[in-house]
């Protein structure tokens, strides 16, 4: 069977992730569009396309005939008007995929956690630099004994960060360094977000520096390609740009890590190109892109497991 | 917070801030300690105590820090008896939980920096600086690469945040003086009379003092300089000069010039593993308008990947990359091999 998903969010995340789950998914429908402006272009756009709408909120979804036959909400607003809607979904026994940063739920990368975490009623889908860098930390986690510090550079173009983005970019990094720790398995986590405004607009691109101890370059590097494989299943235009790089950072010339101290090791460069598939943003937006497609890959990830439970 | 005294200039140093990407971020307590104590005995407003990308950025792709910032700002406030301490943030890179604890560390000034066409990531900085008694001042980086009809948009968000003076920037030492008094004086006509407006130059065109002077002439009061030019790129406005030329001009500043260049050249230029000056590199960073910050780290990998340094920041300028995205030079580096393999 499929599952029929709310989105609440009319901006540029809610709605790319509506025009994804429209273009095809064996597993998700849409049961309703939530903005609160009715003029807004994704709430037009979902009129147009027969999906449900309201423009009251929360409160409107939750007086639509059909709120009763939507098990997952997908919440694409902003940290502050999570944190109110998280409780009362819980409380009508939805099942809850966070696009924003509040992090209530555990930290979902579907490359790197997504099975482990099927159990819990609300999963956060970190940041889209999280989304696009925390597979490459994991990956060399796993390759080596120990990851002492990993460092990302999301840089996107002006025009794909949004007014909620702006207002609260210490959430971005506070929320991306915190899962590079968790998800990523770094000792230590650094995010580092850029605003480009050139024209034409760059492609999303991250960079993820880290500095590890045991495990050897080619180990790396063959879980680096392997893990963006993996991501490239749910996130056509992710890709490696350029070979991994290293750098042996000797005992003579310790690097002091803030939080760390004098550190020693292996440092590893690793940089990615995230094009969109301009499913309602154009492609350059590769950082909405991934931060939808993730969510959307958590979607059906728990649908395919309570089409198990239901068999 | 008011300036100082309204009736004279305010003079800025950030030798220590600056100064450290001229240092890869490598400076010894005690030096800041020496060169804070000399600064404030000159007659220096403020110094600018904080890893060249701001708080909080140590890290891989700017460079680690000899010490962390809180432990250089405590060094230069315990040296100074006049002078305020100022930090700066990167929204972004900082946070702005990190100006709290250099405020306990001693810091009293910030400029909070965006790119010039992304004021709008400031506003929770500004809000929680003023909230914490900051002198509050920001700084539009970069700012060559927008329009004045733009620079002053933004420079009126961040105004509208709380912003006490607002900097025109010239991050790549690519203006000229006709530049600077075109963005100050639409700066100075658009603000609010009670908002600053400050500037900051780079001697990459070497025109690092006369832009000094075109900007206070057009209007602006606060104004920024280095001992011994140390700073990104080829350096900023040498302060011994700068202030040796408003005396020259009759620009009340109240710091006397030669005791600042005795610092300068006995405990400044000494610390310089390169040379700060104009040269075919830094040269290059001012004619392409390119991020003066970017010079040591396209030197690193111009080593590595034996390619020029002048050819990884033609290519940076070509790309529009802008402050904070040092990440991108290796990319370049590794690109000009990938094309010269296919050309050969």
């Amino acid at each position: 069977m499929t599952f029929k998903v709310a989105i609440i969010g009319s901006g540029n995340i809610g709605t790319d992730l509506m025009m994804k789950i429209l273009k095809g998914s064996d597993e998700l429908e849409m049961g309703a569009m939530v903005g609160i402006d009715a003029d807004s272009d994704g709430l037009k756009r979902a009129a147009d396309l027969g999906v449900p709408t309201t423009h009251e909120g929360l409160e409107g979804l939750r007086a639509l005939p059909n709120y009763k036959d939507i098990s997952i909400v997908m919440d694409a607003t902003s940290a502050g008007a999570h944190m109110k809607h998280h409780p009362v979904l819980v409380a009508d026994g939805k099942q809850i995929i966070d696009l924003t940063p509040a992090a209530i739920g555990p930290f979902v990368v579907p490359s790197v956690n997504l099975n482990e975490n099927r159990g819990e009623s609300a999963l956060n889908m970190v940041t889209c630099g999280g989304q696009a860098t925390i597979p490459i930390v994991h990956a060399v986690r796993r390759a080596t004994d120990r990851l002492i510090y990993a460092e990302i550079v999301a840089s996107v173009s002006s025009l794909s960060a949004g007014p909620g983005t702006r207002a609260n970019i210490d959430e971005f990094t506070q929320t991306t360094s915190r899962a590079i720790e968790k998800v990523g398995g770094a000792k230590r986590g650094k995010a580092i977000i850029i605003l480009n405004p050139a024209d034409p607009p760059m492609l999303m691109r991250d960079s993820v520096f880290t500095l590890s101890q045991g495990g050897d370059e080619a180990a790396i590097r063959e879980s680096v390609a392997r893990m963006v494989e993996e991501v490239r299943t749910y996130v056509p235009g992710y890709r490696l740009k350029q070979d991994v790089q290293f750098e042996t950072i000797g005992d003579n010339a310790p690097l002091n890590v803030p939080g760390i101290g004098r550190v020693s090791g292996l440092k590893t460069s690793i940089f990615i190109e995230v094009e969109g598939n301009a499913d309602y943003f154009p492609s350059y937006a590769g950082n909405l892109d991934i931060m939808t497609s993730a969510a959307k890959a958590a979607a059906e990830n728990w649908a395919r497991a309570h089409n198990v439970e239901a068999a | 917070m008011a300036i100082l005294n309204k009736h004279k200039i305010y003079v800025q140093d950030v030798t220590m801030r600056d100064g450290m990407h001229a240092l890869r971020h490598q400076m010894s307590l005690d030096d800041v300690a020496t060169i804070a104590g000399a600064l404030d005995r000159a007659g220096v407003d403020a110094l600018e105590v904080t890893h060249g990308d701001g708080l909080s950025g140590s890290s891989f792709n700017y460079g680690f820090g000899s010490h962390s910032d809180l432990d250089w700002i405590g060094a230069a406030a315990d040296a100074v008896e006049k002078a305020r301490i100022t930090v700066l943030l990167v929204p972004g890179i900082g946070l702005a939980d990190d100006l709290k604890d250099a405020y306990g560390a001693g810091a009293r000034s910030v400029r909070v920096a965006t790119h010039c066409t992304e004021a709008d990531v400031s506003r929770q900085h500004i809000r929680v600086a003023r909230d914490l008694g900051y002198d509050t001042a920001c700084f539009l980086m970069m700012a060559h690469m927008t329009s004045t009809e733009n620079l002053v948009q933004q420079a009126l968000l961040m105004e509208s945040y709380g912003a006490e003076c607002v900097y025109v920037v010239d991050s790549a030492g690519a203006m000229l003086p006709a530049d600077v008094t075109a963005r100050v004086t639409a700066l100075r006509e658009k603000l609010k009379p009670e908002t600053e407006v400050g500037i900051h130059t780079h001697e990459n065109l070497h025109h690092g003092v006369a832009n000094a002077v075109a900007g206070i002439r057009a209007g602006a009061v606060r104004v920024d300089g280095s001992l011994a030019g140390l700073g990104a790129g080829a350096g900023n406005a040498p302060i011994e000069a700068m202030i040796a030329v408003f005396d020259r001009l009759g620009i009340q500043t109240g710091c006397d010039f030669t005791q600042l260049s005795a610092t300068a050249d006995d405990i400044v230029r000494p610390l310089m593993d390169r040379p700060v000056r104009v040269d075919r590199e830094s040269l290059m960073l001012g004619y392409a308008g390119v991020y003066s910050s970017f010079l040591r780290h396209a030197e690193k990998s111009a080593g590595d990947y034996n390619v020029s340094t002048s050819e990884i920041l033609v290519e940076l300028g070509k790309r529009k990359m802008i402050g904070g995205q040092e990440d991108m030079i290796v990319d370049v580096a590794l690109d000009l091999i990938t094309a010269r393999k296919a050309a050969s």
